[in-house]
């Protein structure tokens, strides 16, 4: 079935060592992993010498694709890696903000030695928040830029656009998306999304809080696609299953722009108002909701994509004082001040209230785009550890293969959010989740979840799939 | 929330969308009667009001400096507009409708390009939060349901007491005949434009403290408006106030007690129906 080489530990230890060379705490927890069948035609290249420099050049080509290869080790051919991002549409915001993380983490890794001794070349295309657009990006990378690996999307309407196509391409797909469509089974061997919990396990995971603090008659409001009916459907049932009242469901439309119209359909005897919303009118829907309800509010937990890139403290929005908010990663670094999430922060370029440094007005996305850091990461231990050289079906077959045996990514500077459980079969990652209360115009962590609380039974298994 | 007090809530909300969607139809109105041309880039006048309004108030920290700057700017450019556009190509309808579309692009790629993807908010001038006994609703809000009949007030005013404003009413009546009395046409035109593309920008103005100012918002203004013209009748003033009510009341009450969605498709089979049996729209002149 898998022919060739094994991996050496001389190998596996050099990949981890480069990581501790520039400063990294810990590599990926994957060395128990890495017995079986590891494969791949190795060539020479994986075996380069790395000259570290610390040379900045950044290229651009004439059209709208962009490629990066600051601070590249000299030597080895890249290592090609396409990125789809929202720079324009409706997920403009997360885009900019994505594109600034995964530049820092690319300039960070080829700081250290690059992947396997190769710098990497990001490749940069906008999808426009389009799944069409979304799809066709897909088929540039793979047949135009012929990149190696494709780090994904966002909003999970364009994710579900564009992995299919690069399943059919055979091109490893990393969604950067948080939806639940990689675990649920709906795409296929090519796609994973190791770097961000999904909202399956999210919700399942501040259930139970919810019920337990805040009440158990629950209306919910949540955008009215993919990504909103994953909210729909696994809060839901995690609330229903702790004995918690879904009483209302309410389902905005992505591109709506105004809200008070929605509102009188929370019934009166909510005693907890869950909201998710998305787009550029998010802070519309935050600031209608507050001048609705004024002072005769229920409790409110929102996700915080509801205030992704919004300031807390922006006028109109006092009246979220004492509600909650779902972070994945909290904005506020006193949230969860780590030496590993200090380092993230510095090498992003974010203060310790979550806006650019230079900056204070443009507030991060911040509890997303760490996934973007952490998949390039786990793309470079992946690489190093299968013996990827090159696109050819039998390294994809390695590098696949590999990852899927992963079973933990440590807590770290390449994954400062927390440690991450990656479970093979699913192709998805569990990490801890935080939720934050609103106090004196800023977020207050009160609450971190256990990792095992977003884990779930599931029947889906891509390693079944063909390759 | 009692049946009365919904029902409250959706007419006041429709009644308010009705008022700003009314300003930017009168714009698209005015230009369709006096020019007989359909301005496909009419959306876009309304979200260079926003994105104007943005920068007077985020540089030179004045709401009411970017009331003026931003219609004057956009007056300007439709002017330009005018001139190097439509003149060129005779105000031809079919010739019209391709270049305002190609004009629509251009727009709204330079605002991308110079503005960027982002939506970003404008303080409004005062804080209010009017606390009805059942709900709170924006006091912001509530004042533009003021403004709104205002400057549609001070439009009315202008094309029926000033010289100008007769000069466009008979341009509109008979383009040949008008000129032929010595009416300056292409004056008259231009005048028409430029005071529909300010309408619209007015409108970008007024909303920005709610809604952000954003690169693709001028598309939903562009179809509402459309579809208030065809129902009030292309170029009457008094037919586009009552369409923009009767389309935002509909709005407002179907959503609150279904649907936005059904509301829109409302909304849609209104303005077939109004095609159907009575083509020129509830006010418009048989030709």
């Amino acid at each position: 079935m898998v022919s060739g080489d094994r991996i050496s530990r001389r190998k596996a230890l050099k990949a981890i060592s480069n990581v501790a060379a520039a400063g990294a705490i810990v590599g990926a927890g994957v060395v128990g992993a890495i017995g079986g069948f590891m494969a791949g035609s190795t060539t020479g290249g994986a075996q380069q010498t790395v000259t570290e420099t610390r040379t900045r050049e950044v290229t651009k080509t004439v059209t709208a694709t962009k490629t990066v290869t600051a601070g590249a080790p000299t030597g080895g051919n890249p290592i090609k890696i396409g990125f789809e991002v929202h720079r324009t549409g409706i997920g403009a915001v997360y885009g900019k903000w994505y594109e600034r993380t995964t530049v820092a983490a690319v300039n960070l890794i080829n700081e250290m030695g690059g992947i396997d001794g190769r710098p990497i070349e990001l490749v940069i295309e906008d999808d426009g928040t389009d799944p069409q657009r979304g799809a066709q990006v897909v088929e540039k990378f793979a047949l135009e830029h012929k990149v190696d690996f494709i780090l994904g999307a966002l909003f999970s309407n364009v994710v579900l656009a564009a992995a299919p196509r690069a399943g059919e391409l055979k091109i490893p797909y990393f969604a950067v998306s948080e939806g639940y469509h990689v675990p649920s089974g709906k795409l296929n061997r090519y796609s994973f999304q190791p770097g961000i919990t999904d909202v399956r396990s999210q919700t399942q995971a501040v259930a139970g809080w919810i019920v337990e603090n805040l009440g158990k008659k629950i209306t919910m409001v949540f955008p009215d696609y993919a990504f909103g009916y994953d909210h729909r459907d696994w809060f839901g049932k995690a609330a229903r299953d702790l004995g918690g009242e879904i009483l209302e469901l309410i389902p905005i439309p992505p591109t709506e722009t105004t809200f008070t119209k929605y509102f009188p359909k929370v019934p009166a005897d909510t005693e907890v108002l869950y909201h998710v919303m998305v787009g550029p009118a998010v802070l519309t829907f935050v600031k209608e909701m507050g001048e609705f309800f004024g002072s005769k509010r229920p409790e409110i937990f929102g996700f915080i994509d509801s205030l992704e890139g919004v300031a807390i403290d922006s006028p109109g929005l006092e009246f979220l004082e004492g509600t909650y908010f779902w972070e994945a990663f909290p904005r506020y670094l006193d949230g969860y001040d780590t030496p590993y999430h200090r380092f993230f922060r510095e090498k992003v370029g974010v203060d310790e209230n979550g806006a650019d440094v230079n900056d204070p007005k443009s507030v991060a996305t911040y509890s997303h785009m760490f996934s973007c850091w952490e998949t390039l990461f786990i793309i470079k231990e992946t690489v190093e550890q299968s013996g990827y050289t090159r696109r050819s079906p039998e390294d994809y077959r390695a590098f696949i293969e590999t990852l899927e045996n992963f079973r933990w990514f440590n807590e770290g500077n390449q994954h400062p959010q927390g440690a991450k459980l990656f479970n093979g079969r699913l192709h998805q990652g569990f990490g801890q989740q935080f939720i934050s209360r609103v106090e004196n115009g800023r977020l207050k962590t009160v609450y971190r979840t256990k990792i095992e609380d977003s884990v779930y039974e599931s029947d889906v298994d891509y390693t079944k799939q063909p390759l | 929330m009692s049946l009365e007090v919904t029902l409250f809530l959706g007419l006041l909300d429709g009644v308010v969308f009705g008022l700003i969607m009314a300003l930017i139809a009168l714009g698209l109105s005015i230009a369709f009667g006096v020019m007989r041309i359909v301005n496909v880039a009419h959306g876009e006048f309304y979200m260079l009001g926003a994105v104007i309004a943005w920068y007077a108030t985020t540089y030179l920290g004045n709401f009411i400096l970017g009331l003026i700057i931003a219609p004057a700017a956009v007056i300007g450019l439709a002017a330009i507009v005018e001139r190097t556009v439509l003149r060129k190509i005779n105000y031809n309808p079919e010739s019209t409708i391709v270049a305002t579309i190609g004009l629509l692009y251009i727009i709204q790629q330079l605002v991308l390009a110079i503005y960027g993807p982002y939506a970003y908010n404008v303080e409004p001038p005062f804080y209010l939060r009017v606390d009805f006994p059942w709900f709170g609703y924006s006091g912001y809000k509530l004042s533009i349901a003021f403004v709104s009949p205002l400057i549609m007030g001070l439009t009315a005013l202008f094309i029926f007491k000033t010289r100008l404003g007769l000069y466009m009413r008979a341009t509109q009546q008979d383009r040949e005949i008008a000129q032929a009395f010595g009416v300056p046409v292409g004056r008259v035109y231009m005048a028409s434009f430029a005071l529909g593309a300010a309408l619209a920008a007015i409108a970008g103005v007024l909303v920005v403290p709610f809604l952000q100012a954003y690169y693709l918002m001028g598309l939903e203004a562009l179809l509402i408006s459309f579809m208030i013209v065809i129902i009030g009748g292309l170029g009457s003033l008094k037919g586009t106030l009552v369409a923009a009510l009767i389309i935002g009341v509909i709005d407002g009450v179907v959503s609150v007690f279904f649907s936005p969605t059904l509301a829109k498709i409302v909304g849609s089979v209104l303005v077939a129906a109004v095609l159907l049996v009575r083509p020129t729209g509830l006010f418009g002149a048989e030709r």
